[in-house]
């Protein structure tokens, strides 16, 4: 393994930026081998002596129904972008395995702490995806109760619901629901993030909170080794898992790829949290196969040959081979799936497009719980001032 | 040569990297990708990554980072993506930046910029829209300015990062891809921390900065057609205050409003009021109006024309001055 570059042999055109190679050694290429891995791209199933799932045929079908239904999500919530319906979408694509593989392994009880790309997350919370394409077409900032999907609201500043969800696992153990043995009512939190926001002094700080309360809180980072043009070594020089050590608790880099995979390393890591055996650092090891956002453009700072290669790894193909190959579906099931997506698809046009502009007076809604008597007259004057250009079109 | 603000910008960066080897550019995705505006666009190509660097996703450790390159002696601009991207650096920039100078008599100068796209209406998420300004410009030992214009753009930029004290530097992020203008790259600018009359008017003043310069220049037109003569201010500088022309105006006109995105309460306006109505009592025919977001959170998108001030309610503020 590589050391850092030597200063004195750098040229006057040299760059401080090695690849990822050049940072974490050969051996990291493609996750290194710490990866944990259950289903190999090829869609063959494989065993990691610390962690497994054993799922019934109906499970996995309900796995590959979940992504390929979220994927679905994603490539209409794109589309209504391109056709001005959306200000913008956050494309999940490519990280279907991570976020359904950690979203099928919550227990109700549990809570979530979302980035603004937790749409697969959302999904298996059962928040309806018209939510999330009302906060992107910019009717709100978030129309789901957080409380009644144990969901939060997206957080758009990145790294910040880190620490919360390390404030509301503090909660958990002072409400006495961590450790109890009840399987029906022990619970922990998921704080979802990225590579690029481990860098953000929050993230850190979380960490520090988390080891010190030994607070029941699972961080789930999806490393999609882009934070929109930068690429993961500009954020750190050692496998994001291993950043765990030094905080002290375990860390795992997962093949977010993967959602067998995903979904045991989360198991696991909730149970342990659950227990009281406090947090975990799960890095999900994924790619952003989409842009940053709609307004990105990603032909502008990394290569095609990169996307390609991440392609042989898709995360729905892999079932659907796994599924197929072992007889596991048949190809009624498949036809039946893409039927359901065809219908959420006509479903989230249709309600996107019927979806309302607020009343502009909700603009002075739900900023206090006490509302100054100064703010009911601003909003007064601002209906007057509306009123008067209805009265002058008369 | 005419140019859109943001490449005026991109241009004044390129004579500052020129002129001044110890200029430097830090922030996200300002290398490769030339920042999420293309402010920064090609300056990597052409000036190396040891010069436009792209950093950690971090704020405070943007601005902090570039406080220990100033202390050795270089003059950092860094870019912060969004205008509500900045408070994580807010400790950095208001309890270090702002007072190094102060703190060692003098011996340690803050010569950095850093660079805010401010202002709404692009129709974007949360945090992507908002007017921080009287938060810095009620910091001492910040100066801010806020640019209106490419001209203004391409000069003020390298006048803030030539000046050996803290610059918080303004764009109004709406108008970075909006109408091009000529920009004299041989003219003399006016000085940095300077307010200027971009229309004449007699009836009424009207103070503006940033994004809303361009709504009151478009209101004072309309306000023409109907027979009355407005008089437009573009502030510039937010901090200190330009302050003689502003009066001078306001002792002709006998009337102010102050336009601006930013919440009203305790926003530039307040304080520009203040000064007016200490400077000007005798010669004010009405009370200084104050046009600007209202005093809540930024809204969601659809409605945030409703939100921002636009050329009808400014009108609306300018026929209340003159009923007085």
């Amino acid at each position: 393994m590589t050391t850092h570059p030597d200063p004195a042999a750098r040229t006057a055109d040299a760059t401080f930026g090695p690849d990822l190679v050049e940072v974490f050694g050969p051996s990291q290429a493609d996750g290194g081998p710490d990866l944990v891995q259950l289903l190999t791209p090829e869609g063959e199933r494989v065993h990691h002596p610390d962690f497994d799932v054993d799922l019934t045929p109906e499970e996995l079908r309900g796995l590959y129904r979940d992504m390929a239904l979220v994927r679905r999500l994603d490539v209409e919530a794109t589309a209504l972008q391109r056709h001005g319906e959306l200000g913008l979408w956050a494309q999940l694509l490519g990280q279907e395995a991570a976020q359904i593989g950690c979203g099928r392994a919550l227990a109700p009880q549990d809570f979530v702490f979302p980035t603004y790309r937790e749409h697969g997350v959302a999904w298996c919370r059962d928040v309806d995806p018209l939510h999330l394409l009302g906060l992107f077409r910019g009717v709100d900032h978030g129309g789901w109760d957080p409380a009644a999907h144990g969901f939060g609201l997206y957080t758009i500043v990145i790294g910040a619901q880190t620490l919360h969800a390390t404030g509301y696992a503090m909660g958990l153990q002072r409400d006495g629901v961590v450790g109890t043995g009840d399987a029906a009512r022990d619970a922990a939190v998921i704080a979802h993030f990225g590579d690029g926001a481990s860098s953000q002094g929050d993230v850190n700080e979380a960490f520090i909170f988390a080891a010190s309360y030994n607070a029941p809180v699972v961080f789930f980072c999806q490393n999609n080794q882009w934070a929109i043009s930068e690429p993961i070594e500009r954020q750190t020089r050692i496998p994001l898992f291993q950043r765990a050590l030094g905080f002290g608790f375990p860390g795992i880099r997962v093949d977010g790829n993967d959602v067998l995979a995903t979904l045991a390393v989360t198991r696991a890591a909730l149970q342990r949290a659950r227990e009281g055996q406090g947090p975990t650092l799960i890095e999900a090891y994924t790619y952003r196969m989409g842009a940053h956002t709609t307004t990105d453009d990603p032909t502008r700072y990394r290569l095609s040959s990169d996307v390609e290669r991440w392609k042989l790894k898709d995360p729905i193909a892999r079932l659907e081979v796994h599924l197929k190959r072992n007889g596991l579906a048949d190809a009624a099931f498949f036809d039946d799936v893409a039927a359901e997506a065809d219908a959420l698809g006509a479903r989230l046009r249709a309600g996107c497009t019927a979806m309302p502009d607020p009343d502009p007076l909700a603009i002075f809604e739900q900023v206090y719980a006490e509302v100054p008597d100064e703010l009911v007259a601003q909003r007064d004057g601002y209906a007057a001032y509306l009123d008067s250009f209805e009265e002058a079109g008369r | 040569m005419r140019l859109t603000l943001a490449k005026a910008l991109n241009a004044g960066l390129r004579r500052a990297l020129e002129d001044d080897p110890k200029v430097l550019l830090m922030g996200e995705d300002i290398g490769r990708l030339g920042g999420v505006f293309r402010v920064t666009d090609g300056l990597q190509k052409d000036f190396g990554e040891d010069r436009v660097i792209d950093s950690p996703l971090a704020e405070s450790g943007i601005v902090g980072t570039a406080v220990g390159l100033a202390l050795r002696g270089y003059r950092p601009v860094v870019e912060i993506q969004f205008d509500g991207f900045v408070y994580p650096a807010y400790d950095q920039i208001v309890s270090q930046v702002a007072k190094m100078r102060y703190r060692s008599r003098g011996r340690s100068p803050m010569p950095m910029v850093i660079r805010i796209p401010f202002g709404g209406g692009i129709g974007a998420v949360e945090h992507h829209s908002e007017s921080p300004e009287a938060q810095f410009a009620h910091t001492p030992g910040l100066k801010v300015v806020a640019c209106s214009n490419p001209a203004d753009a391409y000069w003020m930029i390298q006048q803030a990062i030539a000046s050996d004290d803290p610059v918080v530097f303004l764009e109004p992020k709406r108008q970075y891809h909006a109408d091009k203008a000529e920009v004299d790259e041989a003219a003399t600018p006016p000085p940095l921390f300077s307010s200027r009359v971009v229309r004449a008017g007699s009836d009424v003043t009207v103070l503006a900065y940033g994004p809303t310069v361009r709504t009151a220049l478009r209101a004072a037109e309309a306000a023409a057609g109907e027979g009355r003569s407005m008089e437009v201010v573009d502030l510039r500088t937010l901090s200190p205050l330009d302050l003689p022309p502003v009066l001078e105006s306001v002792r002709r006109t006998g009337r102010a409003v102050v336009v601006h995105e930013a919440h009203v309460n305790l926003g530039l306006g307040a304080e520009l009021a203040a000064r007016i109505t200490e400077e000007c009592f005798f010669s004010l025919e009405a009370p200084v109006l104050r046009v600007g977001g209202f005093d809540t959170p930024y809204p969601a998108s659809r409605i945030e024309e409703h939100f921002l001030p636009d050329l009808d309610r400014l009108l609306d503020a300018v026929d209340r001055s003159l009923a007085f």
